[in-house]
């Protein structure tokens, strides 16, 4: 390890290992640094991916594939279950990864392609030139590294951003917070992802049950931040939820995360900084789920990163570029429509999430994606949605 | 000041987050609170396991 790089990578999630990856395959001198001793334990994380989002960054592998999905399902609070099947991508939709050994393969790509990387380094601080981040204090055998641009991958926590003077504080009403149990000797369906909903299950947010194998499944909760308290937490409802729906299940694993909602900062540079994934709080709010777009704007940032450093001109205007392109980008349109459903979602009475499913009960899409569902929801619930149209608009 | 029960925390991050004070650091799995913590409760009420709790001066 050396005490200057062109670019600095704090963490070593998807994001991270995309971000030090793409630029160091730029042919730029790249460190990542990554806090725990091993990288991706312990996992916070449901794991479930889309399989065409997965392939714009890496081939599927037996490896680190845990589940193929064919099918989802969406379940009321009565119990009525809405079953989408895609005629899609020959009916392979999804997978649910085995992120241990995932995350550990990117980062092993980045560092194929000629990433210095250093685990259990903490970085504690932004080193400072001229108001310009310009490197980070580390833990560990080097004490300070001087960088042209800092990439900050630093997740959920986002402490560095933050001591960089960038705000990205979530409040509770737009934190997830969850609790999964990975369990095994259940009956599920092994290709299906299926999503339980209502207030009294889990409070606006989701039930899941993401299949790992024929018996096995992450089985968790994540529900707002707001809902959250003594006696109701993520892992009281989940407990409730388990001891009626799988009593003779065994837990093997147990974790708890959170899950960032809420909207990112209205910017995600500064001089000689950009923030990535969930430190840059670009998780999909409707779904919760981030490995891709923490993947994307790693990927990005580290593509712009090189541009300007080849231009020699790493001024927060410069660096900006990427902060534009993500937002102008169909993951950051997706962003934008996406907290308008999950405004919406959140208001919904257990009532009207039955009436929802049952109406839609019949729907065979031709696509899987959330708009072209909630386009037939609108379609077959006018009156139901007749406060919409705002979102309306926003999807067509 | 909060007071952290480390049998039950799962070093998840979440509270971390959600501290408007940026009061609390996950040293790799082992949660610590820094210096200006405004006792707020944000942390506690949003924690999944319910590893937290604000104490107010005069308690321990
Ligand atoms: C319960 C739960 C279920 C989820 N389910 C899904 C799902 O099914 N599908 C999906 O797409 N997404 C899901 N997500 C979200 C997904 O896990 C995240 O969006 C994704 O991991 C973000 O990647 P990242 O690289 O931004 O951050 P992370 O993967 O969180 O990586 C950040 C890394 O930075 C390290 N770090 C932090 N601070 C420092 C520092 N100062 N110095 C050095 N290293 C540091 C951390 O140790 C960590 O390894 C879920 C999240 C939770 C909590
Ligand atoms: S939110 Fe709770 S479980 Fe997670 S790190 Fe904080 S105290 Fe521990
Ligand atoms: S009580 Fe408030 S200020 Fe204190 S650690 Fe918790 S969230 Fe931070």
């Amino acid at each position: 390890m050396k005490d200057r790089y062109d670019v600095l990578v704090v963490g070593g999630g998807p994001g991270g290992a995309v971000a030090a990856e793409t630029a160091a395959a730029r042919g730029l001198s790249v460190c990542l640094v990554e806090k725990r001793p091993a990288i991706g334990t312990p996992v916070r994380c449901a794991e479930g991916i889309g399989r065409e989002a997965l392939r714009e960054f890496i081939d599927p592998d037996p490896a680190w594939i845990a589940a193929e999905i064919k099918e989802a399902s969406v379940v009321a609070p009565d119990g009525t279950e809405l079953v989408l099947n895609a005629k899609l991508a020959g009916n392979k939709v999804g997978c649910v990864l085995e992120r241990k050994i995932f995350d550990r393969e990117l980062v092993r790509r980045a560092a194929d392609a000629g990433a210095d990387i250093a685990v259990k380094t903490t970085a504690t601080g932004p080193v400072m030139a001229d108001g310009a981040v310009r490197g980070a204090h580390l833990t560990g055998a080097v004490p300070q590294v001087g960088a042209d641009v800092v990439i900050v991958a630093d997740g959920v926590e986002s402490r560095f951003a933050r001591m960089c003077g960038i705000d990205t504080t979530v409040p509770a009403s737009g934190m997830m917070t969850c609790a999964q149990y990975l369990m095994t000797g259940i009956d599920i369906a092994p290709e299906r992802t299926v999503f339980t909903v209502g207030n009294t299950i889990a409070p606006q947010g989701y039930l899941w049950i993401f299949p790992k194998g024929e018996r096995t499944a992450n089985v968790g909760i994540g529900i707002s931040g707001q809902k959250s308290g003594p006696g109701h937490r993520a892992k009281d409802y989940l407990d409730r939820y388990v001891r009626s729906h799988f009593p003779d299940g065994r837990s093997i694993e147990f974790i708890a995360g959170g899950v960032p909602v809420c909207r990112p900062p209205p910017s995600t540079t500064a001089d000689g900084l950009m923030l990535v994934g969930d430190a840059a709080r670009v998780v999909d709010p409707f779904t919760g789920g981030g490995i891709y777009n923490a993947m994307f704007t790693g990927r990005l940032a580290a593509e712009v990163a090189s541009d300007c450093i080849a231009h020699g001109d790493l001024s927060g205007k410069a660096l900006a570029a990427y902060d534009k392109k993500w937002r102008e980008s169909e993951m950051g349109r997706s962003l934008a429509r996406n907290y308008k459903l999950r405004e919406y979602f959140i208001r919904q009475t257990d009532d009207r999430f039955n009436r929802l499913i049952h109406s839609a009960a019949k729907i065979d899409l031709d696509e899987f994606s959330v708009p072209e569902l909630i386009r037939e929801f609108v379609v077959r619930n006018p009156a139901l949605l007749a406060d919409l149209t705002a979102f309306r608009a926003a999807l067509s | 000041m909060i007071r952290i029960d480390r049998t039950t925390c799962c070093y998840c991050g979440t509270c971390v987050a959600v501290c408007p004070q940026a009061a609390l650091e996950l040293v790799d799995a082992c949660l610590e609170e820094q210096e200006g913590c405004s006792a707020c409760g944000t942390c506690a009420k949003c924690c999944p396991v319910g590893a937290l709790e604000v104490c107010h001066e005069g308690q321990v």
